[in-house]
């Protein structure tokens, strides 16, 4: 039962397995995530709240929520880990429900807590992943080098993984996902808790994922973090769905850009706000110091004819910026509520 | 871990790859050999754990033997041949409670997580550590014997009884696990397991014939007693050690581990995947 690599000259999908395993839709373009109203109640808690979903293959697709709305909820129940109360989801055309280790030969997960082996070595745990996933041991050691190498682990390799840093952990976590070269990977909060140049790295790795043929689904509490990243952005409070589009389409549902003028020393900052209200027609608001003030923009133009009215009035200021709206802004203006931390908190227990 | 089985996909095309609709019989074994590796490596790099199958069984073997060899046979050598087999039964089962906590440790850390989420036979991470263990078991089972003999015990089946003896103890000892496992899969944390297993551990091994002769007790415990497995297992090994014969009480100690795998790995089995 020496099951070959599959290469394209095969034939394809359907031919190779048995017809219950058959993907109802394999041939034409099939979303790599298509999911409709899921549904997942913990008690008397719904954690998950009828959210479709639709993932394009190759595409980042972020989710973004605060703490607690249901995102983690939402990817384990995507990725087999947890029953789905109600709904359906397909991932390339498997069904998550009725054909989970035909799904399971699709993904990679990487979870919020690395799961890796604190007793094994770095090296011992990207073994153990490969020979599971049916690599011979040379090709499961082979493999491992060239992850543990393209994660900057090679002189890590023979330390356990406890005495690893969470950066270190995190790499870690995501090779081991990586063994099989998953076709979709689950990132939950891929950067929680990192230092930001950390951070700024695996962001890097992640674009060279979906530059090597992956599709991405992450979830983040990390407003830049989805803006930096994703493709495609679905906002997530309380369970539902509230928003979906690419990041600039999220931010033209706030408006367009903006400016911020701070002002000289001195200077009225509510008389000179008054003066751009009458040239933008939108109500400007103070800096929370009292030394300046934003408006938004309905054209970027505007921006010189503020500028030009504040000299023209010998208002004297410091600097000026246009500036696009920030997905906090979003969030806020889509929930009523505002979203998360803007920037990541460094790791407590960095080991 | 020899067999080659499914090289890396050449694509991460979804179409042009192989979807299995099931684990094949042959990986399922690499995957549980890979599983029962990495237990392995942990058994030897964490010695402490090895602590319940060696030292006690030794402390275990001299206390009983000294203490309670006059008054239950009236000297420690008479005592042996019955306390021996006891305590090899004894061991094996005491043993097999940290293969329930061990697996609530595992299942807490995100490990397992990953585990469920691997195209894997949702048998091998439970049945990995269950092999590795048989290497406790037989530890636990010729360290007492061992001890045993040092203290003047003779078994009259000789080699093959002996050799005997400590299979059937491992085999005991892998069967009675699973009742250990399925708890380790029930109860809320690595705590709780302990003292769950406690509860079961000691009518399991006390209420037996493990030290004491079974006429000595009252009928409805003599009834209780001849219901446990652990008895069966006790009898077939002084039968076994002590007199080199293959008596029917073997074959009840197997069909009794026989009907506990066959309840508690199916249990076991669906409420570790049931698992977060």
């Amino acid at each position: 039962m020496t099951n070959e690599a599959p290469a394209s000259a095969r034939p394809p999908l359907r031919a190779t397995i048995d017809a219950h395993e058959a993907a109802p839709s394999a041939g034409r373009a099939v979303l790599a995530v298509d999911a409709h109203g899921l549904e997942k109640s913990f008690g008397a808690t719904r954690a998950v709240d009828g959210v479709d979903l639709a993932v394009r293959e190759g595409e980042i697709f972020g989710v973004l929520g605060p703490n607690g709305a249901g995102k983690t909820t939402m990817l384990q129940m995507l990725a087999t880990l947890l029953p789905i109360d109600s709904g359906s989801a397909t991932l390339f055309g498997y069904d998550v429900r009725r054909q989970p280790h035909a799904v399971r030969q699709l993904i990679g997960v990487t979870g919020q807590y690395a799961s890796v082996d604190d007793l094994l070595t770095g090296r011992e745990n990207l073994r153990l992943f490969g020979r599971l996933q049916g690599l011979s041991s040379k090709e499961a050691r082979s493999i491992g080098d060239d992850l543990l190498a393209r994660f900057d682990l090679t002189e890590a390799a023979d330390r356990y993984v406890m005495h690893y840093s969470g950066g270190m952990r995190r790499r870690l976590d995501l090779a081991a996902s990586l063994i099989t070269k998953p076709a979709l990977i689950f990132l939950d909060e891929p950067t929680t808790g990192l230092d930001p140049r950390t951070r700024v790295q695996m962001w890097q790795t992640i674009r060279g994922l979906v530059a090597d043929g992956c599709t991405i689904l992450l979830t983040t509490q990390y407003l830049d973090e989805a803006d930096e990243l994703a493709d495609r952005i679905a906002v997530i409070d309380r369970g539902r769905k509230v928003a979906e589009g690419t990041p600039e389409e999220l931010k033209a549902q706030v408006g367009g850009s903006s400016i911020r003028v701070q002002l000289a020393d001195g200077v009225d900052a509510t008389a000179a706000a008054a003066l751009a209200a009458e040239v933008a027609r939108h109500r400007p608001s103070l800096t929370p110091t009292g030394t300046g003030f934003s408006v938004s923009l309905s054209d970027a133009n505007q921006a010189a004819d503020i500028l030009i009215a504040l000299r023209r009035n010998n208002v004297d200021i410091a600097s000026a910026a246009i500036e696009q709206p920030s997905l906090d802004e979003v969030f806020m203006a889509l929930t009523g509520h505002p979203g998360a931390t803007p920037a990541p908190e460094p790791e407590a227990s960095e080991a | 871990m020899t067999a080659i089985t499914n090289p890396a996909p050449a694509s991460r095309r979804p179409a042009d790859r192989t979807i299995r609709a099931s684990v094949p019989i042959r990986d399922i074994i690499v995957q549980t050999t890979a599983m029962a590796w990495r237990a392995l490596i942990k058994m030897r790099r964490n010695p402490e754990q090895l602590v319940d199958v060696t030292v006690m069984p030794l402390v275990l073997t001299l206390l009983f033997g000294f203490m309670f060899g006059g008054a239950v046979a009236g000297g420690m050598v008479t005592y042996l041949p019955t306390l021996i087999p006891g305590i090899i039964a004894y061991s094996a089962v005491t043993a097999c409670v940290a293969a329930g906590t061990q697996l609530r440790e595992d299942i807490d850390k995100g490990v397992f997580d990953r585990l469920r989420s691997l195209p894997i036979a949702r048998i091998a991470p439970l049945a990995g550590p269950m092999m590795a263990d048989l290497t406790r078991y037989a530890l636990a089972a010729s360290l007492s014997l061992t001890m045993g003999i040092i203290m003047g015990y003779r078994p009259g089946g000789g080699v093959p009884g002996v050799v005997a003896g400590v299979l059937l103890a491992m085999i005991t000892g892998w069967s009675l696990a699973w009742i250990f496992m399925y708890i380790g899969t029930i109860a809320k944390n690595a705590q709780s397991v302990q003292s769950l297993s406690l509860l079961v551990l000691l009518p399991l091994t006390f209420v037996s014939n493990a030290f004491v002769p079974v006429d000595t007790l009252s009928g409805w415990l003599q009834t209780l007693v001849n219901l446990n497995p652990v008895s069966h297992v006790v009898t077939a090994l002084r039968d076994l050690m002590n007199d080199g014969q293959v008596t029917a009480a073997v074959g009840y100690a197997l069909l009794g581990c026989a009907i506990v795998v066959a309840i508690f790995v199916p249990l076991t089995v669906r409420s570790y995947s049931k698992k977060v």
